[in-house]
């Protein structure tokens, strides 16, 4: 609380000193005019000057303040730091003012600063990619003390149940040991994906072709959007609907069958999950076929080649690399993909090929892993990023690979909406 | 001015026949390939192409000229029907090949363009290797089937198109590594892979440099002892050269049709002498 | 050696088989998409809608001595197993809080609980055969009926399915995309401006924009762990609260409206920059009172666009804690929230029949956000659209 104070306090200040530094400038700025010298900026440029003057420093030296007591627990007292901003403040807002004079190009002096502002709003998104990196790498490397890594990517048994027990320093006392096998959970990812990809990339690419060569421009204006309501549904629901809809669907049809399905089956989360990835397929798909130029169609058509021909030995072909990227992108999506898996998808790591059993996920375990009461160091806690981090690397090579396909395509077709 | 005196040359004009040339050409061969008459098309409302009327010969060459926009193109994509593409066309009048009415309802459209190939202004290669752009339609037609009749079809189609020298020993590398000249005689070997009667040529040279437009005249001169050639030309040099037989078009209607020889020394019309004079165009 | 017509339509009759197979079967294929869309919302709608309606009992109150330690006491014996224990937990509280009660009696229509719910709308329910005869009195003399649900709109969640409600959920939803937005949008609009306008086209430019693809495409669920590890563990932000969701979120959102905002930014031709540089304005003033300007539709709708999908996400805010149990509607950024998505989670997760009901209720609110956000998105693209 007395923090928060500060800080309000603090604000208010900042904010007294800059308000004032305004006006100031912007008198001292027009009197100077007033007197009929030529001035290099505008009397509100001065003032602006005044403005960045005052607050830059002392919001820069608080901000490395609190870093420094952040990251390297220096006892710095929060009332001290905040004064001393405050002083800082007081400084520039003199160095402002004595800057207001004709000689000074305070324009481009407020563009500087304007523009290493944006470069660092620019920075932002790479130090998330760090943040995501350092945040997953530290956390697995901790895990991967305790256990091996050969044992995390190699082992078929996913028992971390007495982990947390090891954590509280009674390791003795449980039963087995906890085994961090990642192959099963692997392996129900894999299945999961598969399952969907086979439902997504088959009507997702049709429903491509059709809208892009055979439907009628009213049809195809109306699909679209209709098609990425499919991508807008918050995952959430999906896994609700796997679970309460499609899960009990699945049990009676293969019941129907004489099979025997878990309600967990991994069919449910995989159908649905592909429905999910539809437009994201589909979308790509049309504009990629889209931008085929049509002097390929023509020259096919005009060899005596029907419509149908045309597309699948011509079009489709020069797509391709637009395709296979959308699959791409994709499969990373599917395997990223948390809340259906975790609505509807099992928990028991399970090794298995049949789909009508339950299996569970790596995000599945993630969630599992970090919702639970456990103590942050124990080792099932820590293998939610050994996790993450195969995930990262997964999704991530997924990802510049189907980069790397679309600029090819780019490249060749010379298409920039892409 | 120059309109008003033209229309006058033109309405004096005298033909034996509608839609054949003023003064025939005693040494070309005069059998009838394609027959238009009173062909009429519109964008919309707007007419592109009226009342035209034209007899053209087979195995010879035939260039259409004329201003840009003046519906040479549209009418060369009117005999195999190209223009069905577009949605908003609108086409009435006749076009009649080997007895049949090209745009009669019976008609497929894939079978006429089967005859009548077409090479475009832009070569455009399909994204396969060399071998199975040129095989490729003669598979799709069941003109051949077993491996050596297919890689016979292949060196014979490269050899008349003139390529074979060059790709023979790069025959499974992708037809779009080729340079553009190549590439647009790769594309002419694709359609007389097929076999055609007739072959279309849209500005087949516009896009490519000095030398590979004298490869493809060239090849014109020889694909003539086979196929009917239909060529569309920017170029008047390009159609004195290669041209037996030269259709002046000028705002959606042919103004003249002639052998090549007495439209280029003399015009019938006004029109025609002052656009191949270079007074516009 | 040429063929004839009627020879090549002959061949050509099996081709063009093929050819219209291809067209049925794809639009074979577009038609089951949609038809999954259909299916979809229809069971959504069978589903949730009758969670906007609850059972409601008409009973007599009577605030006697009893009453004020035991809710039940206050009213009939018979009708009080039909009444819901959230309600006769109140009646104490009422009359503490208003000692003239004592001895009035008065008539209210007051939630039944869940059970009698279930068997009005005629779902499974636990109700015992005594039980049901009791209700179907009642019903029969207009004391039992159901009406439009106000508690699902004006509370928070509850473990009674009849008393739980969405707007504790959705204050927290409103404060989180508020943290969301008041992080994402400035960062994401100066990232794009950067990029698109003054950037040098070196190397670190390149790494920047191959970086925001990427991070467009990485796994929701790894921002959780960045929030869990980074402004948790490290910055010490609290758990749970729409500060830290709201952060993990804007993360997330970053990407969406950078590349909305460059889109925008790239439409707008140079010639409108050349204009603004001839009349002798600086690179910073064209892009202010020019560029800016006229991109700023295209960058609403990239935001709006960009928070509809926040909004949904829930693996995120699951790793950074937020599907507490929230009975309460929260007012700070600091304490413990939840957001509809997370409820929902939460309620799919409830064992007991009604809260399916609540769930897809749930779930049917946040998806008429959803679809009014991106309707107005797509409202404002095309009444700002520009054609240049």
């Amino acid at each position: 609380m007395q923090t928060n104070h500060l800080l309000a306090m603090f604000s208010g200040v900042l904010l007294l000193l800059g308000l004032i530094a305004f006006f100031l400038g912007r008198a001292k700025a027009a009197r100077v005019r007033a007197n009929g010298t030529a001035m290099y900026a505008q009397p509100d440029q001065y003032a602006w000057f005044a403005v960045v003057a005052t607050a830059g420093p002392a919001i820069t030296v608080g901000a490395v303040g609190a870093f420094l007591m952040l990251l390297l627990g220096a006892n710095i007292p929060t009332l001290y730091l905040l004064a001393g901003s405050l002083v800082i403040a007081a400084i520039g807002l003199l160095v402002g003012m004595s800057q207001v004079k004709p000689d000074f190009h305070a324009r481009q002096a407020i563009e500087r600063v304007i523009r290493w502002v944006l470069v660092a709003a620019a920075m932002i998104s790479i130090f998330t990619t760090f943040g995501i990196l350092f945040s997953i790498i530290f956390e697995a490397l901790r895990f991967f003390q305790m256990h091996s890594f050969w044992d995390f990517i190699t082992g078929t048994v996913w028992n971390p149940g007495a982990s947390f027990l090891a954590a509280a320093g009674r390791a003795e006392e449980g039963g087995s040991a906890a085994q961090f096998g990642s192959v099963p959970l692997f392996a129900g990812t894999f299945m999961i994906t598969g399952i969907a990809m086979l439902v997504a990339i088959p009507v997702g690419l049709l429903s491509a072709i059709y809208m892009a060569e055979f439907a009628p421009q009213r049809v195809r204006t109306l699909a679209k959007p209709t098609l990425e309501v499919l991508a807008g549904i918050p995952t959430v629901v999906y896994g609700f609907f796997a679970a309460i809809t499609v899960a009990p669907i699945i049990v009676n049809v293969a019941g129907a069958l004489g099979l025997d399905a878990s309600f967990n089956n991994a069919i449910a989360p995989g159908l649905v999950m592909g429905i999910m990835i539809i437009p994201f397929i589909s979308s790509l798909s049309d504009d990629v076929i889209n931008a085929v130029p049509d002097s390929m169609r023509q020259g096919s058509l005009a060899l005596g080649m029907t419509k149908g021909e045309t597309i699948r030995d011509v079009v489709i072909p020069a797509a391709l690399p637009g395709i296979i990227s959308a699959s791409l992108l994709a499969v990373s999506r599917a395997m990223g993909e948390t809340m259906i898996v975790v609505m509807a998808a099992g928990m028991r790591p399970n090794l298995t090929a049949n789909p009508l059993e339950d299996m569970t996920t790596v995000t599945v375990r993630i969630v599992a892993a970090l919702t639970g009461d456990l103590e942050f160091e124990s080792a099932e806690t820590l293998s939610a990023f050994a996790l993450g981090l195969v995930l990262f690397a997964v999704t991530l090579s997924l990802n510049l690979v189907s980069v790397l396909m679309i600029r090819r395509f780019r490249e060749k077709y010379r298409v920039n909406n892409l | 001015m120059n309109i008003q005196v033209a229309e006058r040359s033109t309405a004096s004009m005298s033909r034996p026949e509608s839609g054949q040339p003023v003064t025939r050409n005693t040494e070309a061969n005069h059998e009838l390939s394609i027959r238009v008459r009173d062909l009429n098309l519109w964008y919309g409302d707007s007419q592109a192409l009226k009342n035209l009327n034209i007899d053209l010969y087979q195995k010879n060459v035939t260039a259409l000229i004329g201003p840009s926009g003046c519906g040479k193109s549209t009418f060369l994509r009117c005999l195999n029907r190209m223009n069905d593409l577009i949605p908003s066309v609108r086409i009435k009048g006749l076009v009649e090949m080997d007895g049949h009415d090209v745009n009669a309802p019976k008609m497929d459209e894939v079978a006429l363009r089967r005859r009548v190939g077409m090479v475009f202004q832009k070569p455009n290669p399909f994204p396969k290797s060399i071998y199975d752009n040129v095989v490729y339609a003669p598979r799709m037609h069941d003109l051949v089937s077993r491996k050596p009749e297919q890689d016979e079809l292949v060196e014979k189609a490269l050899r008349d198109a003139g390529l074979w020298e060059e790709v023979k020993d790069k025959l499974h590398q992708p037809g779009t590594s080729l340079s553009g000249g190549q590439q647009q005689r790769l594309c002419i070997a694709r359609a007389i892979a097929v076999q055609p009667d007739v072959i279309l040529m849209d500005e087949p040279t516009s896009a490519l440099d000095p030398i590979s437009t004298a490869t493809i005249e060239d090849l014109m001169d020889r694909l003539k002892q086979k196929f009917t050639i239909i060529t569309v030309t920017h170029n008047m040099q390009q159609a004195a050269r290669v041209a037996d037989y030269t259709a002046f078009f000028h705002l959606g209607e042919i103004i003249e049709y002639n052998d090549t020889r007495t439209m280029f020394s003399n015009p019938a019309t006004k029109k025609a002498e002052d656009y191949i004079t270079g007074r516009y165009g | 050696m040429s063929h004839s017509f009627d020879e090549i339509s002959a061949q050509l009759r099996g081709r063009h088989r093929k050819s219209a197979r291809l067209k049925w079967i794809s639009m074979g294929a577009l038609g089951l998409a949609g038809l999954f869309l259909v299916l979809f919302f229809a069971d959504m709608l069978n589903k949730g809608l009758p969670a906007f309606q609850q059972a409601y009992v008409q009973v007599e109150l009577e605030y006697n001595e009893d009453a004020a330690s035991m809710g039940r006491a206050a009213m009939d014996p018979e009708v009080s197993r039909v009444v819901s224990r959230s309600f006769e937990r109140l009646i104490p509280g009422m009359i503490r809080d208003n000692p003239d009660l004592l001895g009035t009696t008065e008539q209210r229509w007051v939630l039944t609980n869940g059970d009698v719910d279930q068997y009005l709308k005629g779902h499974r329910s636990k109700l015992s055969e005594a039980e049901r005869e009791v209700v179907d009195e009642l019903v029969d003399s207009g004391q039992v009926a159901l009406k439009f649900n106000t508690t699902f709109f004006s509370r928070g969640d509850s473990k009674m399915a009849e008393n739980a409600g969405i707007m504790a959920a959705a204050v927290g939803t409103v404060m989180t995309m508020l943290v969301t937005l008041a992080i994402a949008f400035p960062i994401g609009v100066m990232t794009a401006v950067y990029l698109e306008e003054f950037a040098p086209d070196n190397r670190l430019t390149q790494i920047i924009e191959i970086n925001i693809n990427n991070l467009a495409a990485i796994p929701s669920i790894l921002f959780g762990l960045l929030g869990l590890a980074i402004f948790i563990n490290f910055f010490g932000v609290p758990r749970s609260s729409p500060l830290v969701g709201g952060m993990t979120l804007a993360l997330m959102t970053l990407p969406v409206i950078i590349i909305a905002t460059r889109t925008a930014l790239r439409s707008v031709p140079d010639s409108i920059r050349h204009a603004a540089f001839g009349v002798g304005c600086s690179r910073w003033q064209v892009v202010r009172d020019h560029v800016l300007p006229l991109a700023m539709p295209g960058i609403m709708t990239g935001s709006i666009i960009g928070l509809a999908q926040a909004m949904g996400e829930t693996a995120p805010l699951i790793i950074v804690g937020m599907v507490a149990f929230i009975p309460d509607v929260g007012a700070s950024f600091t304490q413990a929230a939840t957001v509809l998505p997370a409820q929902v989670f939460t309620w799919a997760g409830e064992p007991e029949r009604a809260f399916v009901e609540k769930t897809a209720g749930g779930i049917l609110v946040l998806l008429s956000i959803l679809i009014f956000l991106n309707a107005s998105a797509v409202i404002l693209r095309k009444k700002f659209e520009r054609r240049w």
